[in-house]
């Protein structure tokens, strides 16, 4: 055995030995070089489309371009929401170096791949920290606005910009401007924020956008917001958003690992929102706010022929560009603190039961219903009792109206009439037909947060309390005292169905949108239902009813309207604020006290024989419904006339000027004083009437 | 004194000059190889002419070196070798006493003026050792032979695996083991060798870092850490996988040109090359590489002792696992492990080290068996 393993080498055997080795080795390369060949073409061939497209996605980024939103016209196209140009402060995440001598970028840290995760996302937290302190020496931020901010990053990819601050001074910019070395990744932006020339005379309506918060995000469609910054937050910025907002447009552009864009390859232009045009004119809604004085209350004013809504105001207002760009702490607590709730939409939100203002509906409902005839008369004597029962119900006039038909009862506003009407329509039969009239319900207006008020009923009753019904209920639900509780805007609603000879219409108080380039369309509204007024005779003797009140000797508000070019109806109504029973009212004679003790409202409409304006107006406080919220109910349509060219009343024409909100730095010329320039479209507006206002003058269907 | 040196080195120099005693097939492989790598780093780096220049260099002055130690005979050579062997394994052992840290890896010797990876050394002195323990034994090597040259391996191999880089443990060892292969080696031993390697797998998982274990574990699911550890084998199988059949073309390769490939102009060139290339060039590239390694085991079979055969073999198959080792790694067959494709990728060290190689082989070929 040993002797084979011979000590000398075989040189010959070996390298032949070698060759062998070295054949099979090349083999196995040869094989080894194959399988990369086939692993390569499996991926280049194979599955070549996947790859493809996998490529494709991370070099080729959509990014969205925000549409401008929609603006917002009065009735003639006098701007009310406007976007104007504004610099915001922008940062994009992963951008942001450190401060402090720190040499390696945020990316540069995140970069290393063997780096713990952790470690270098809390450096970025900590770049960010510093780069926030650091520019909060240059440019002031509060802390909602880091609040947002943080937020906001968040959410946002790390090559996203999110805006820091919104809306920076001139000074702010150019002190920006001159540190800007020291904040790579943080940038100076141009964007469009909104404006309301008007400033509080329009904040209930139009409302105010505001910042896109954290909730927001939550319920907004992300890809229809993609860039979007602002967001309609009340009135009908809110309601209106989804047709104000528009459509996003996008670039593809091709952007690197860091997500910088290296170029645009293609580009879709975004849809700007659809403007919008009130039905309201700016002229009538000023002189509307201004017939206040300041006095807390609303007035609402609607075309009977078609529900458009001509004037809303509630009193007091807030400044809706203080929100825009985020409203300051102190603003905010001086708006909710105010005892007056200057937020609050009164016209909207505020209910408040009607006193006398539902009488002339409740004689409507006894006339229709067959309860009533036009002639019945009842005996006022100063007191309705009920048989049977101790307790009794007062007339306003000690002693009473005596004998009163409807007309008459109208005209007085005769309690004892409604009582007696009230209870022989039975409860059931008042709360079904005031119901029609929209009360109880919200009206439709195209606006949100409507309160529902409260119509007397047993059903409400039912929900709210364990005792049934009570007869002495339903006769002060004759009166609207008792349950009753409507808004400045119901009562409108069902003024104006009871002017447009009972034909039901939504509230709006937009009456066309117009796509950019494009002429105005109007917003159809067509009636929610058939009339409710079957015999028109019912109409004529109420009707008569709320002339007289106007009219006649001993209506309530006879001389209200004294010197009107048209015929004015209406019907003042006087509800307590404070109980009857507490001797304050009867017994306390302080001036102030006695000209705050009611809820003053007044409902009108004009010209009577074909009705084109509905007017409600409501003082929170007042002496008396006629003496107090009619001459506001009179500065309303006396400014509608106006506006629409009608002829102005000879005298009593106060402040006939309703300039734009005088106090207002920012608000534009005076509409009269420049000629309005009404856009060529406006022409076909609908229920647009600048020829001769003829009273018959046929409206919308 | 120095006149006479200077003259006599002058003199050298233009004989290696004027008649360079290479061989053409090789050096014409190389010289196209290089040409691709130059190419390949242009479109990769953006035409960064600092990076494509300072390759350039390392080329030219490579090449220099290939010429210079095509000089030196292989039996000088064979007498340096267990100097150079000791020498590179001290330097290992100081790199593991003092070596400078760069990023969690301990692989740097700093020398005041410059620093280095004592490792590169080892892919070349460890062929050299193994084939100068074989030369004077008889062949095939018996249990005994195989056993030391087993040590002789796994004390360098050992000393860069704890430093800790895989791939050039991997290419030591690989470098040693093809020498041991080429000489001959009992099929059934080496058979049972590999057997015993394979059982010693779960004992070497235990012994893995972290950052290696996850390597291997992503390189298994790619996906389930898309932006963390999966980035660089995702990103490569797109670069690779897009390019098609016909490839981008040079320079339209946008996984690189837009940095979503990292590394990518060192140990992921290939997927940029493959990008912009597609399989043809793949394909064209993976002949290329075997032409050369052929060749090598070409002059290795022509080559005049049992040294100079198991060298040369051996330098010529390492060079296959670079190749194996890159290209595996980006087509996300084999983990991330820093093995750069030869003489494409970008970096001084593994060029320098390349081509000392292949300034051996030529050396081998220059001294051939004049009869053949």
């Amino acid at each position: 055995m040993a002797l084979r393993r011979r000590s000398i080498k075989d040189t010959r055997g070996e390298a032949a030995l070698f060759r062998v080795r070295a054949l099979v080795g090349f083999v196995l390369i040869l094989m080894g070089l194959s399988v990369l060949v086939v692993r390569y073409s499996y991926l280049q061939v194979q599955r070549h489309d996947e790859f493809a497209l996998r490529s494709e996605n991370n070099r080729v980024k959509p990014r969205a371009i925000p549409p401008a939103r929609g603006l917002i016209f009065d009735r003639s196209g006098v701007l009310l929401a406007d976007n104007v140009p504004a610099f915001r402060l922008e940062v994009v995440p992963e951008q942001v170096k450190c401060m402090q001598g720190m040499s390696s970028s945020v990316s540069e840290v995140a970069s290393q791949d063997d780096g713990d995760t952790d470690t270098s996302k809390k450096q970025q937290v900590k770049c960010m920290q510093s780069m926030l302190s650091a520019i909060r020496e240059v440019v002031p931020l509060d802390d909602g606005d880091i609040d947002a901010f943080k937020k906001q990053l968040k959410q946002n990819r790390r090559f996203d910009s999110v805006p820091l601050k919104l809306h920076l001074t001139e000074d702010e910019i150019a002190r920006f401007a001159v540190n800007r070395w020291r904040f790579p990744g943080v940038d100076v932006v141009p964007y469009l924020t909104r404006r309301y020339p008007y400033g509080a005379l329009f904040a209930h309506v139009v409302g105010y956008v505001g910042r896109i918060d954290a909730d927001d995000t939550a319920r907004l469609d992300p890809d229809r917001y993609k860039g979007t910054s602002h967001v309609g937050r009340s009135g009908l910025e809110r309601s209106y958003e989804d047709i104000l907002h528009g459509e996003p447009g996008y670039e593809l552009v091709e952007v690197n690992v860091d997500g910088r864009v290296q170029r645009v390859l293609e580009t879709h232009a975004p849809i700007p929102g659809k403007n919008l045009y009130l039905g309201i004119d700016v002229r009538v809604q000023k002189a509307a706010n201004d017939a206040f004085q300041g006095r807390p209350g609303s007035a609402v004013a609607i075309d009977p022929r078609n529900g458009q809504v001509l004037a809303m105001v509630s009193v007091p207002s807030f400044d809706p560009n203080l929100f825009v760009n985020g409203i300051s702490k102190a603003d905010y607590t001086g708006y909710m603190t105010a005892e007056d709730k200057p937020l609050l939409n009164r016209a909207l939100k505020s209910a408040y039961p009607p006193g006398s203002t539902v009488k002339p509906f409740l004689a409507l409902g006894g006339l229709e219903l067959g309860v009533r005839r036009p002639e019945d008369t009842v005996l006022s004597t100063g007191e309705f009792c009920i048989p049977g029962q101790q307790r009794c119900y007062r007339d306003d006039v000690r002693g009473g109206n005596g004998t009163v038909n409807m007309v008459r009862a109208i005209q007085l506003s005769t309690n004892t009439y409604f009582y007696k009407l009230a209870l022989d329509m039975g409860i059931d039969r008042l709360a079904n037909w005031m119901g029609s009239l929209g009360f109880g319900k919200k009206t439709g207006i195209d606006l949100l947060g409507e309160a529902e008020g409260i119509l007397p009923s047993r059903e409400w009753k039912a929900t709210r309390s364990k005792y049934a019904w009570f007869q002495g209920e339903t006769i002060i639900a004759g009166i609207g005292q008792g349950y009753w509780n409507v808004t400045a805007l119901q009562l409108a609603h069902a003024t104006a169905t009871f002017a447009g000879h009972g034909t039901p219409y939504a509230p709006r108080l937009v009456m066309a949108t117009q796509a950019v380039k494009e002429r105005p369309v109007p917003l159809p509204n067509p009636p929610a239902g058939p009339s409710l007024i079957r015999k028109p005779h019912d109409w004529d003797v109420v009707n008569q009813g709320m002339l007289a009140v106007v009219n006649e000797v001993g209506g309530t508000a006879k001389g209200q309207f004294t010197g009107f070019p048209y015929l004015v109806a209406g019907k003042s109504g006087t509800a307590e604020r404070f109980s009857r029973r507490s001797n304050d009212y009867d017994t306390n004679k302080n001036t102030a006290y006695l000209a705050a003790r009611h809820r003053a409202w007044f409902i009108g409409y004009t010209p009577a024989e074909a009705p084109r304006i509905a007017v409600v107006a409501m003082l929170e406080s007042g002496a008396w419904g006629a003496s107090d919220a009619g001459p506001i109910v009179r500065k309303v349509m006396e400014a509608w006339i106006a506006s629409t060219g009608g002829p102005v009343p000879p005298n009593n024409t106060p402040e006939t000027a309703p300039g734009p909100a005088s106090g207002e730095p920012s608000a534009p010329e005076a509409p009269e004083d420049t000629p309005m320039a009404t856009p060529a479209d406006m022409s076909a507006m609908p229920a647009e009437n600048t020829s001769a206002p003829a009273p018959d003058d046929g409206g919308n269907p | 004194m120095i006149d006479a040196l200077q003259a006599r080195f002058l003199r050298f120099v233009r004989r290696v000059m004027t008649r360079p005693r290479i061989d053409l097939p090789l050096a014409f492989g190389l010289f196209l190889l290089a040409l691709v790598g130059l190419a390949t780093l242009y479109s990769a780096s953006g035409g960064n002419m600092a990076m494509i220049g300072g390759q350039a260099t390392r080329f030219v002055m490579g090449g220099m070196l290939v010429l210079l130690i095509s000089r030196i005979p292989p039996p000088v050579l064979r007498s340096w070798t267990p100097w150079l062997f000791a020498a590179s394994v001290v330097l290992l052992l100081m790199v593991a006493g003092f070596g400078e840290v760069r990023s969690g890896s301990k692989r740097w010797l700093n020398l005041g003026v410059m620093s280095f990876q004592p490792s590169e050394l080892l892919k070349l002195t460890m062929p050299m050792m193994v084939a100068w323990y074989l030369h004077p034994r008889q062949l095939p090597p018996r249990w005994k032979d195989i056993i030391m040259v087993g040590i002789l391996i796994g004390i360098p191999a050992g000393l860069i695996a704890e430093q800790p880089d895989l791939g050039t443990a991997l290419l030591v060892s690989a470098a040693g083991a093809f020498a041991l292969f080429l000489s001959g080696m009992a099929w059934w031993k080496i058979g049972s060798l590999l057997a015993a390697v394979g059982a010693m797998i779960p004992v070497a998982w235990h012994f893995l870092h972290d950052y290696q274990r996850n390597r291997v574990l992503t390189l298994l699911d790619p996906e389930s850490d898309p932006l963390g550890k999966g980035w660089h084998i995702i990103q490569s199988q797109i670069a690779v996988g897009s390019g098609g059949l016909f490839g981008k073309g040079w320079q339209h390769g946008t996984q690189s040109r837009l940095d979503f490939l990292p590394e990518h102009t060192t140990d992921f060139i290939f997927a940029v090359f493959s990008e912009e290339f597609g399989l043809v060039g793949v394909i064209c590239l993976m002949l290329l590489y075997a032409f050369i390694i052929g060749r090598c085991l070409w002059i290795a079979m022509e080559a005049r002792d049992t040294y100079s055969r198991l060298l040369a073999g051996a330098i010529g198959m390492s060079f296959f696992v670079y190749v194996f080792v890159n290209g595996g790694m980006v087509a996300g067959m084999l983990p991330v492990v820093g093995v750069p494709m030869p003489l494409v990728s970008y970096g001084g060290t593994s060029a320098v080290s390349l081509l000392t190689g292949f300034g051996v082989l030529m050396s081998i070929h220059a001294n051939r068996k004049t009869h053949s």
